[in-house]
C-alpha cells in the first residue's frame, strides 16, 4: 500500500515540477503587467518541436538542444513583444485575451502545417531511461533528471529574483507598478526581458514535457488549462505559490488518474472553480 | 441642437432607441433572400441563423454587460444535449424541445452566475474557460448519456407544425431557425432598449459605480447570465434539431472561442454585430471548406489579430465610426455607445 502511494507521490511531483516550469513565466509576468497572455504554450509548443528537429533531423544530442530550445522560445518572444503584445498593455483583458487567442490559432495551425497532426516519435537517450531502485522505490531515471533539472531552475530563479538588482527591480513592479515607474525603474523593460526569460523557461519545459506527455499540435490548448489553473491558484507574480500550486495539480492529477480514473480531468477544474470562488486571487497573491 | 442638460424624460431616450430604422428593415428582408437567391445553400444559411443567435446571447454578456466568457458554448452545448435527448427518448416535437432546451440551458446559466456575479477580471476569465472544460469533460465521461465523443446517435425530429419536414435541402430548417432568430431578437433587442437594459451597459462602464448608485449588480448579472444561457441553449437546440445529431464539438473550447470571434468580427455590443459577423465567417468558411480545418484555424487566428490591432469595434464599429465622421460630430448624443474596446 504504502509503496505505491510513494510511487505516485514522487510521479505526481515529476509531473509537477513540469508544469511548474510550463507556467512560471506566465505567472510572472501576469503578476508584472497584468497581461492574459494566453499563448504562453505557444511558446512552450515551439521549445518542443525545435527539440525535435535538432534531435530526429540534425542528430543533436538531446541536452544540448534544451537550450536550443530556451533560446528560440526566448527569441519569439522578444519579437512578439515588440510587434503586438505591447500596444496591448493598457487595453482591456478581453483584447488581450483575443489577441493571444489568436497567436494560439495560428501557432497550432502551423505546427500542424509543418509537422502533421500526429503525436512526434521522440527517443529519450539511453542515460535517461530505465529506472533507478531507492529503498525498495523504482524511480524512473527521466523523472529524476527532470525534478533536479526544475528545482536547479527554481533556485536559480529565487537566487536571481532576491539578490540581484534586475531582480528587485523586477519584484519592485510587481508590487507595485506605479511606485516603481516613480523611482525611475523602467519597467516596460524590464517586463520585455522578463517576459522573454519566462517564455524561454517555458520553451525549455515544452522540450522536457516530449517525454512524459508528448508532443503535437494540440499541445498549446491542452495544457493552457493546467498552466493556467497553477497561476490562477498560486496566485500572480508568486513563485512560490505557483511552485506549491504546481505540486499540489501534478500529485492530485496523478494520483487521481491512478485511484478514481472515471472522474477523470474532471476533479481537477472542480478544484480550480472553487479555490478561485475561495481565493480570487490564488493562495499566495496579493494583488487581483 | 438642444443643449445638453436633464432631459424631460429619462425613459425618452430609451424609446428613441427602440424606434425602427430603414436599415433594420432591409437587413430583415435580406434574410428572406437565400430561399429565392441561394436555395442550395440553405443548409448554410440556417447554420449562419444558430450562431446569429448564439452570438446575440454572448452578446448580452460580453457586449452589453461586460463580462467576459470563454466558456459559453457550455450552455449551447447543454441546449444541444437536451433538445437531442428529448427527441431521442422519443418526443421529437421540435417547438416544445426547444422550449425545454432553452429552459434547462437557462436553468444551467442560472446556477453559473452563482459563480460570476461575484469574480471580476482574469479569475472571470478563468472561471468561465474552467466552467465550460467542465462540462464538455463531464459530457465526454458521461458516454452513457450523451455518447461520448461517438455524439448522440439516432435524434429523429418529427415534421415541424406536423406538416414540414427536415428534409435534405434545409428549407424547413432554415425557415425554422430564422424563425426563431426573429423572435429572440425582438426580444433581445426589447431588453437591451429597457431601463434593465441600460442598467447592465451601467455595470460595464463602471461596476463599482453602480452598486453606490444603488442597482442590485448582483442579481442583475445573474438574470442576464440566465437569459443569455437560454439564448443559448435555444441555439444549441436549434443546432441538435435541425442537423439531427449532436457532438462533442458543440461544448469544445474552440466553439467559444469561435463565437467570440464572430461576435468582435461583427463588433459587440451593437445587436446585429454578431448577426454580421456569423454571415460573413461563415460564409468565408464555406468558401475555404477545400481547405483542411486546421489551417482554416490559421486565418481565424490572423482575423483575431487584425481586428484586436487595426479595427476595435469590429466590422460594425468600423462603419458607425465613418457613417459619424461624416455626420456633424455629437450628432449621436452623450450616451451613444462606447463599445468594443471599453
Amino acid at each position: 500500500m504504502l509503496v505505491p502511494l510513494l510511487g505516485v507521490l514522487f510521479d505526481g511531483f515529476a509531473y509537477g515540477m513540469l508544469l511548474f516550469l510550463l507556467s512560471i513565466g506566465l505567472a510572472v509576468t501576469l503578476g508584472m503587467m497584468n497581461f492574459v497572455n494566453l499563448a504562453h504554450l505557444s511558446f512552450a509548443m515551439l521549445g518542443g518541436y525545435v527539440t525535435i528537429t535538432l534531435t530526429q533531423k540534425l542528430g543533436w544530442p538531446f541536452l544540448a538542444t534544451l537550450p536550443a530550445a530556451f533560446l528560440a522560445a526566448a527569441a519569439a518572444a522578444v519579437v512578439l513583444e515588440r510587434l503586438l503584445y505591447r500596444r496591448l498593455y493598457r487595453a482591456s483583458e478581453l483584447d488581450q485575451c483575443l489577441l493571444t487567442i489568436g497567436l494560439v490559432f495560428m501557432s497550432v495551425a502551423t505546427a500542424a502545417y509543418v509537422f502533421g497532426t500526429s503525436q512526434q516519435p521522440f527517443e529519450t537517450p539511453p542515460y535517461l531511461r530505465g529506472a533507478v531502485a531507492v529503498l525498495g522505490l523504482r524511480l524512473g531515471i527521466y523523472r529524476v533528471f527532470l525534478i533536479g533539472a526544475a528545482l536547479g531552475i527554481t533556485l536559480a530563479l529565487i537566487l536571481g529574483l532576491e539578490y540581484t538588482r534586475f531582480g528587485t527591480q523586477v519584484r519592485a513592479a510587481v508590487d507595485n507598478q506605479r511606485m516603481a515607474r516613480g523611482l525611475g525603474i523602467d519597467v516596460e523593460r524590464r517586463f520585455a526581458i522578463t517576459f522573454a526569460i519566462g517564455s524561454g523557461l517555458a520553451g525549455l519545459g515544452g522540450a522536457l514535457a516530449i517525454e512524459m506527455v508528448g508532443l503535437d499540435p494540440a499541445f498549446a490548448l491542452t495544457y493552457l488549462v493546467y498552466v493556467l489553473i497553477v497561476v490562477a491558484v498560486g496566485g500572480l507574480g508568486s513563485i512560490g505559490g505557483s511552485f506549491i500550486a504546481a505540486t499540489l495539480l501534478g500529485v492530485s492529477d496523478v494520483a487521481g488518474k491512478y485511484y478514481v480514473p472515471e472522474l477523470g480531468a474532471f476533479l481537477i477544474y472542480l478544484v480550480m472553480i472553487g479555490l478561485l470562488m475561495w481565493r480570487p486571487s490564488g493562495l499566495l497573491g496579493r494583488r487581483q | 441642437m438642444r443643449e445638453a442638460g436633464p432631459p424631460e424624460d429619462p425613459r425618452r431616450e430609451l424609446w428613441a432607441r427602440q424606434r425602427w430604422r430603414g436599415l433594420e428593415g432591409a437587413f430583415w428582408l435580406a434574410t428572406l433572400a437565400p430561399f429565392v437567391l441561394f436555395p442550395a445553400h440553405l443548409q448554410l444559411a440556417s447554420q449562419v441563423a444558430i450562431a446569429g443567435l448564439f452570438a446575440l446571447s454572448l452578446d448580452l454578456l460580453l457586449g452589453y454587460s461586460g463580462i467576459v466568457s470563454l466558456g459559453h458554448a457550455a450552455f449551447f452545448g447543454i441546449g444541444a444535449y437536451t433538445a437531442g435527448l428529448i427527441a431521442k427518448g422519443g418526443w421529437g416535437e421540435p417547438v416544445s424541445g426547444l422550449l425545454a432546451a432553452a429552459a434547462v440551458a437557462g436553468v444551467a446559466g442560472y446556477a453559473a452566475s452563482f459563480i460570476f456575479s461575484r469574480v471580476r477580471h482574469l479569475a472571470l476569465i478563468m472561471v468561465t474557460l474552467g466552467l465550460g472544460l467542465l462540462v464538455h469533460e463531464a459530457a465526454n465521461k458521461a458516454h452513457w448519456l450523451t455518447g461520448g465523443a461517438d455524439g448522440l446517435q439516432g435524434v429523429r425530429m418529427w415534421p415541424l407544425a406536423g406538416r414540414f419536414k427536415f428534409d435534405l435541402y434545409g428549407y424547413t430548417a432554415y425557415g425554422y431557425s430564422l424563425a426563431v432568430l426573429v423572435v429572440a431578437f425582438l426580444v433581445v433587442r426589447r431588453v437591451v432598449n429597457s431601463p434593465f437594459g441600460l442598467a447592465l451597459r451601467g455595470i460595464r462602464e463602471n461596476a463599482v459605480r453602480m452598486p453606490a448608485l444603488g442597482a442590485p449588480t448582483r442579481s442583475h448579472v445573474r438574470t442576464v447570465c440566465a437569459f443569455s444561457a437560454a439564448l443559448a441553449g435555444l441555439a444549441g437546440a436549434l443546432l441538435a434539431q435541425t442537423t439531427e445529431t449532436v457532438s462533442l464539438a458543440t461544448l469544445e473550447f474552440q466553439r467559444s472561442a469561435e463565437i467570440l470571434v464572430i461576435l468582435i468580427l461583427g463588433g459587440a455590443g451593437r445587436l446585429y454585430g454578431g448577426l454580421v459577423g456569423a454571415v460573413i465567417f461563415l460564409v468565408a468558411r464555406d468558401r475555404f471548406s477545400g481547405l483542411n480545418p486546421q489551417y482554416w484555424y490559421f486565418w481565424m487566428g490572423a482575423l483575431l489579430i487584425l481586428i484586436v490591432m487595426a479595427v476595435p469595434g469590429g466590422i460594425l464599429g468600423g462603419l458607425a465610426r465613418l457613417a459619424g465622421s461624416r455626420r456633424r460630430p455629437g450628432a449621436r448624443g452623450p450616451t451613444a455607445s462606447r463599445v468594443g474596446s471599453s
